[in-house]
């Protein structure tokens, strides 16, 4: 019977490899989710057969009230608030697995073995070491990923919160809390020592998530979301460790590596490291000098006009940003392009890798608004695109298309991958007022001969564009 | 023989050396998905969950182990759920 359990982790593990594979393709992305929820099911079969006949009220009742949150959440999300629902399941996830290390710990030593015995001399020190790396990383993950939340969901403020000594202080609960963690794990051994290190094992960690993503500013949940992604993952392989289940350690760190990664590409989009995503604060000090230069020459334009201008284009380019998803002008973005296609123009989104609020967030969107996805080009293959394009459109996005980027060594965004909307023959920006972006600098874009500014809310004007293309 | 330490280390750093692979084959387009997806995978930790909620009496290890299992259901319905209903919208050119 052992054997037939084992066999089944192992052939979840294959489905979960095999799935994630299959995610690489549009086509095939779908089976892959499929087929790791399926190996998720067999897995979770495996494991209730190998419990036995057992008293099942609590598996049950978690099960169902677990499977009704997720499955409401999941129904009800609305796609502009992904990020933070991923931040959410994140956090569920990390906290998941810190409470099976605890539960573990808990019922192996301080139940079944009450006397003077540590958690290493009972359960081995590697699986001591364990229980305290996932009780630490499933804790962090916990809280980091609901003040991410509140952050991405406006309930506390998205700038960074930053204060004197703000680093020496985490530092020290970051030492405290390991001191504790080993302590807990090989030298308590007595039941009230082995609870009260444990736990305050538990809280140092759980303060620690919330003191990490603090400092950190609403633009940079990207990069945090993707790294308490890959925590979400490494805590599940630690409790692999602890319940040395092969299943857990390979999915875990599945996660872990496609979090790192993703992690990695949002740094690399942003022009920024790891270190100074986490420790940086930025976006606090740079706000200081964005009302300090003002705008000259800047060229305006109507709706009317515009729509003109891209009746007569061939070749169209659409620059979404976050902007244009708040807006809600998906939709109308899309009914404009269908109207120009019709007219047999050209029309291509270019999308950036931080377009919207998590990787990816944007094609998403523009998914749901029935945009093809062979429409949408990154970066690198658009890049060299824009000399050939009559019109760039851009909507909602302002940092991600600043020449100052590559142009201007001074600039504090120097050396962040752009578009190279400057290229183009016309530019048309849709912008509310002249306000900065998140980087909280002036956009040299504005003041181009070749770029033309839109003021208005961007559906408003959108529909105007399309209502004149009609009409044309 | 090793010890079951060293053979879960071992596992941990192919499986990280084949997710490394294969996550970065996947599209920037498909990102979202995969971040979602791979969230819900980071739910197996349901499985430890199961063990330890596997005795419902009213003690500290058996509530940890339900809520456990309730959050990591949280994580794993609610991540392949997402998953599917992003992955469904993207369609080519009709």
């Amino acid at each position: 019977m052992q054997t037939l359990i084992h066999v089944a982790y192992l052939l979840a593990s294959a489905l979960f490899i095999f799935g994630l594979r299959q995610l690489a393709q549009v086509k095939t992305a779908r089976r892959g989710n499929l087929m790791a929820a399926t190996a998720m099911l067999i897995a979770i079969i495996a494991a209730l057969i190998d419990l036995g006949t057992i008293d099942y009220a609590y598996i049950i009742v978690g099960m169902l009230i677990g499977a009704l949150i997720g499955g409401l959440f999941a129904v009800k999300v609305a796609m502009t608030a992904m990020p933070q629902m991923v931040a959410i399941f994140n956090g569920m996830g990390g906290g998941a697995s810190a409470l099976v290390a605890f539960a573990y710990f808990f019922d192996g030593v301080v139940v079944q073995q009450p006397g003077t015995t540590s958690v290493a001399a009972v359960l081995g020190g590697d699986v001591a070491l364990t229980t305290g790396l996932s009780i630490l990383i499933g804790g962090v993950t916990f809280t980091g990923s609901w003040v991410a939340f509140a952050k991405l969901q406006e309930i506390i403020s998205g700038k960074p919160t930053l204060f004197a000594g703000q680093h020496l202080l985490n530092l020290m609960i970051f030492v405290a809390t390991t001191a504790v963690g080993i302590y807990a794990c090989f030298f308590a051994n007595t039941p009230e020592t082995l609870v009260s290190s444990m736990s305050l094992l538990a809280l140092g960690a759980l303060l620690l998530g919330i003191l990490l993503v603090i400092p950190i500013g609403g633009a940079d949940m990207p990069v945090v979301i993707s790294l308490l992604n890959s925590y979400s993952g490494i805590a599940a392989a630690m409790t692999g460790f602890v319940l040395q289940n092969n299943l857990l350690i390979i999915s875990g760190s599945l996660v872990g590596a496609s979090g790192l990664i993703l992690t990695r590409i949002m740094c690399k989009a942003m022009n920024r490291s790891l270190a100074n995503v986490l420790f940086g604060g930025f976006g606090a000090e740079q706000t200081a000098m964005a009302g300090s230069r003002e705008y000259e020459n800047i060229k305006e334009t109507g709706a009317e006009e515009s729509a003109m201008l891209m009746e007569a284009a061939s070749n169209v380019i659409v620059v979404p940003g976050y902007g244009l998803a708040v807006a809600q002008a998906q939709h109308i973005v899309q009914e404009m392009a269908e109207l120009l296609e019709g007219k047999g123009c050209q029309v291509r989104y270019a999308i950036h890798p931080v377009a919207g609020r998590m990787p990816g967030h944007m094609n998403v969107l523009l998914a749901e608004a029935n945009v093809p996805y062979d429409r949408l080009v990154e970066m690198d293959q658009i890049n060299s695109e824009f000399k050939n394009s009559d019109v760039t459109l851009i909507v909602g996005a302002n940092d991600v298309v600043n020449p100052a980027a590559i142009k201007d060594k001074a600039s504090p965004i120097y050396g962040m991958p752009i578009l190279n909307v400057h290229e183009s023959q016309t530019v048309i920006v849709i912008k509310r007022s002249l306000s900065p972006g998140f980087a909280g600098i002036k956009n040299e874009l504005f003041e181009y001969p070749n770029t033309l500014m839109l003021f208005g809310d961007a559906k408003k004007v959108l529909m105007t564009m399309v209502e004149e293309l009609k009409n044309l | 023989m090793l010890s079951p330490l060293m053979i879960g280390l071992y596992i941990f750093i192919l499986a990280v050396f084949v997710g490394f692979e294969v996550i970065t084959k996947v599209p920037p387009t498909l990102h979202t998905p995969l971040m979602s997806g791979a969230n819900a995978i980071s739910g197996i930790t349901i499985v430890g969950a199961l063990y330890c909620a596997r005795v419902s009496e009213p003690k500290l290890a058996n509530i940890l182990g339900m809520l456990a299992v309730i959050f990591a259901m949280i994580n794993v319905v609610g991540g392949f759920l997402v998953t599917d209903r992003m992955l469904k919208m993207f369609r080519k050119k009709k």
